[in-house]
C-alpha cells in the first residue's frame, strides 16, 4: 500500500494532463498551472526556512565526528568537528557538493554465527551523488528552453553531455544516470528489509514523480518527439510573462509540465526541503566552539539576573549552618559567642 | 527570527538562482525563428509536423540506409523524385544553411553534427 498509492497518485497526474491537454485545456496545464506551482514553490521555500530560522537554538549542537579542539598536542580534526567558521564553512562545503555524511554510512547486520557485524554502506552516497548531479545537469541544459539568446554554460553541458553521440537527437549521459539513480535509490528501498520498514508513501512519491518526469522527458527527446521550437516559444513566454501556445503541442509535453508543476507545489511541504534544511541543520553549522565563547540561551529573561553560589550562600548563610549543612564562608564572629564553627575548613 | 543577515542572504541568493529566466530574459529579446524555404513545391516528403519534431531521425535512417547499405533508392512526392541526400535532395528547396537550418537550431541551442562531414554550401544569395 506505501509504495502503490504514491504509484497510483502519480499516474493519476499523468492521465488528467493527458487527457485534460487534448480536451482544450491547453492553457490551463501550460501556463496558469506552471505560474501557480513556481509562486507556491517560492514563497512557501521562504516561509520554511523562516519558519525554521525562527526556532532558537539555544545550545551548540554539532555532530561531532572527530577530535574536538582540546590542548595543543592533540591534533584536532578540523573539517569534522570545527571550532571555528572557517572549518564550519569547509565542513558545510563537502557536506553540500559532495554529501560527506552520507559517505560515513554505515550499516549492522547480522550474519550466522550469529554475530553482529558493522561495515561501511557506500552505496546511498554513490546513488545520492549519482541522481543530484544528473538532476542538476538537467535542470541548468533546461535553460536553453526557458532563455533567448542562451547562457553560456548551456552548449558546454551539451557538448559533454551529448558526447557520446549515440543516436539522433544523442543521447544525454545525464538521462541515463538520472533514471537508473532514480531506479536504484527506489530498489534500495524495496530490496533492503530494513528500510523497506521504515519507508512511507512521502519517500516514494517523489521518486515515482521525478522518474515519471524523466522518462517523459526522455520519450520526447528519443520517440515521441516535439515540437521544440514551439515548446522554447512558450517556456520563453512564460519566462518574460507573456505565454503564447502556438499550434498542438505534443500531449505528453503537459504531462511533463504537469508532473514539474506538482514537484515544485509539493516541495516546500515535503522531504525535499532538505534542499534548503541542509543549509538550516544546526548539527552540521554551528561551530563546536562551547568551551571558547559562552552561549546565551536566547529566551533567557533578561530580569533574572546569574546568581552565583558564593551570592546564594550569602543569602542562607544563616540557615545553612543552623542545618549543618558546610558553607564556604562561616558565620561572622559576634561579640560575647564563641566563634563559629569553620564547617568548610574540615 | 535568529541569524537573520545569514538566512535572508541566503533566501537571497535562493530567489535570484529560481528566478534566474526571468532577469535573464528581461535584457534581450526574443528571436522566433522564421526559416526560409526557397521552392515552389508545396510538400515536404513527410507532413510538416514530422519534419518539425523528427526531421533529424529521418536524415540519420537515410544517412544509414544510402551510405551504409547502399541503398540510393528515390523517394517520391507527388511524383517528383527526390534523391534522399543532404545536398543534392534536401537543400535542393532548403537553399541555405543560415537562413533555414540555422535558425531553429540557433534559438533552440543545438549543434546537429551534419557539417562534421557534409561541406557547407556557399550562401548564394
Amino acid at each position: 500500500m506505501k509504495i502503490l498509492y504514491p504509484f497510483v497518485a502519480v499516474i493519476g497526474l499523468m492521465l488528467i494532463a493527458y487527457f485534460g491537454a487534448q480536451a482544450g485545456l491547453e492553457s490551463l496545464f501550460g501556463i496558469v498551472i506552471p505560474y501557480l506551482a513556481i509562486t507556491i514553490f517560492i514563497v512557501g521555500f521562504i516561509r520554511k526556512v523562516v519558519y525554521w530560522a525562527k526556532s532558537p537554538v539555544p545550545f551548540r549542537i554539532p555532530t561531532t565526528c572527530g577530535q574536538a579542539n582540546s590542548l595543543p598536542w592533540i591534533k584536532q580534526n578540523k573539517i569534522e568537528c570545527p571550532s571555528t567558521t572557517s572549518g564550519v564553512l569547509k565542513r558545510m562545503f563537502l557536506e553540500v557538493v559532495l554529501f560527506r555524511s552520507l559517505f560515513r554510512n554505515t550499516q549492522a547486520d547480522i550474519y550466522d554465527g550469529p554475530k553482529l557485524r558493522y561495515g561501511s554502506s557506500k552505496y546511498l552516497w554513490l546513488f545520492a551523488l549519482m541522481f543530484h548531479y544528473s538532476f542538476l545537469v538537467i535542470i541548468m541544459r533546461h535553460m536553453r528552453l526557458f532563455t533567448d539568446p542562451m547562457p553560456f554554460f548551456v552548449p558546454i553541458l551539451d557538448f559533454f553531455d551529448g558526447f557520446l553521440q549515440i543516436g539522433t537527437p544523442p543521447l544525454y549521459i545525464s538521462d541515463l544516470i538520472i533514471l537508473l539513480g532514480l531506479l536504484l535509490l527506489f530498489s534500495r528501498r524495496i530490496f533492503l528489509p530494513k528500510i523497506k520498514y521504515m519507508s512511507l508513501p512521502a519517500d516514494y512519491f517523489p521518486l515515482f514523480l521525478i522518474f515519471a518526469i524523466a522518462s517523459t522527458g526522455c520519450t520526447m527527446r528519443f520517440w515521441d518527439r516535439v515540437d521544440v521550437v514551439n515548446i522554447k516559444h512558450l517556456a520563453v513566454g512564460l519566462a518574460s510573462f507573456h505565454p503564447v501556445i502556438i499550434g498542438k503541442l505534443n500531449p505528453l509535453f503537459y504531462v511533463h509540465i504537469f508532473l514539474v508543476s506538482t514537484l515544485l507545489a509539493y516541495f516546500p511541504f515535503s522531504k525535499l526541503m532538505h534542499m534548503g534544511g541542509i543549509f538550516m541543520s544546526p548539527t552540521r553549522n554551528l561551530a563546536n566552539n562551547s568551551r571558547m565563547v559562552r552561549h546565551i540561551n536566547p529566551w533567557n529573561d533578561p530580569a533574572l539576573k546569574p546568581h552565583s553560589y558564593a551570592d546564594y550562600e550569602d543569602e542562607f548563610r544563616e540557615v545553612m549552618v543552623e542545618a549543618n549543612l558546610p558553607v564556604d564562608k562561616g558565620l561572622p564572629v559576634k561579640e560575647e559567642e564563641a566563634p563559629a564553627e569553620d564547617t568548610a575548613a574540615e | 527570527m535568529y541569524d537573520k543577515g545569514k538566512v535572508l542572504t541566503g533566501l537571497a541568493i535562493f530567489v535570484i538562482i529560481v528566478t534566474f529566466p526571468i532577469w535573464y530574459n528581461a535584457s534581450g529579446s526574443e528571436h522566433y525563428p522564421n526559416p526560409k524555404i526557397l521552392t515552389k513545391v508545396k510538400d515536404c516528403v513527410m507532413p510538416l509536423a514530422y519534419m518539425r519534431s523528427s526531421h533529424m531521425k529521418l536524415l540519420v535512417d537515410w544517412r544509414d540506409e544510402v551510405l551504409r547499405d547502399g541503398n540510393r533508392t528515390k523517394v517520391t512526392v507527388d511524383g517528383v523524385k527526390y534523391q534522399r541526400s543532404l545536398q543534392d535532395g534536401c537543400m535542393y528547396c532548403h537553399k541555405s544553411k543560415t537562413k533555414f537550418c540555422d535558425e531553429c537550431h540557433k534559438y533552440v541551442g543545438t549543434e546537429p553534427y551534419c557539417w562534421d562531414c557534409h561541406f557547407v554550401p556557399k550562401e548564394t544569395d
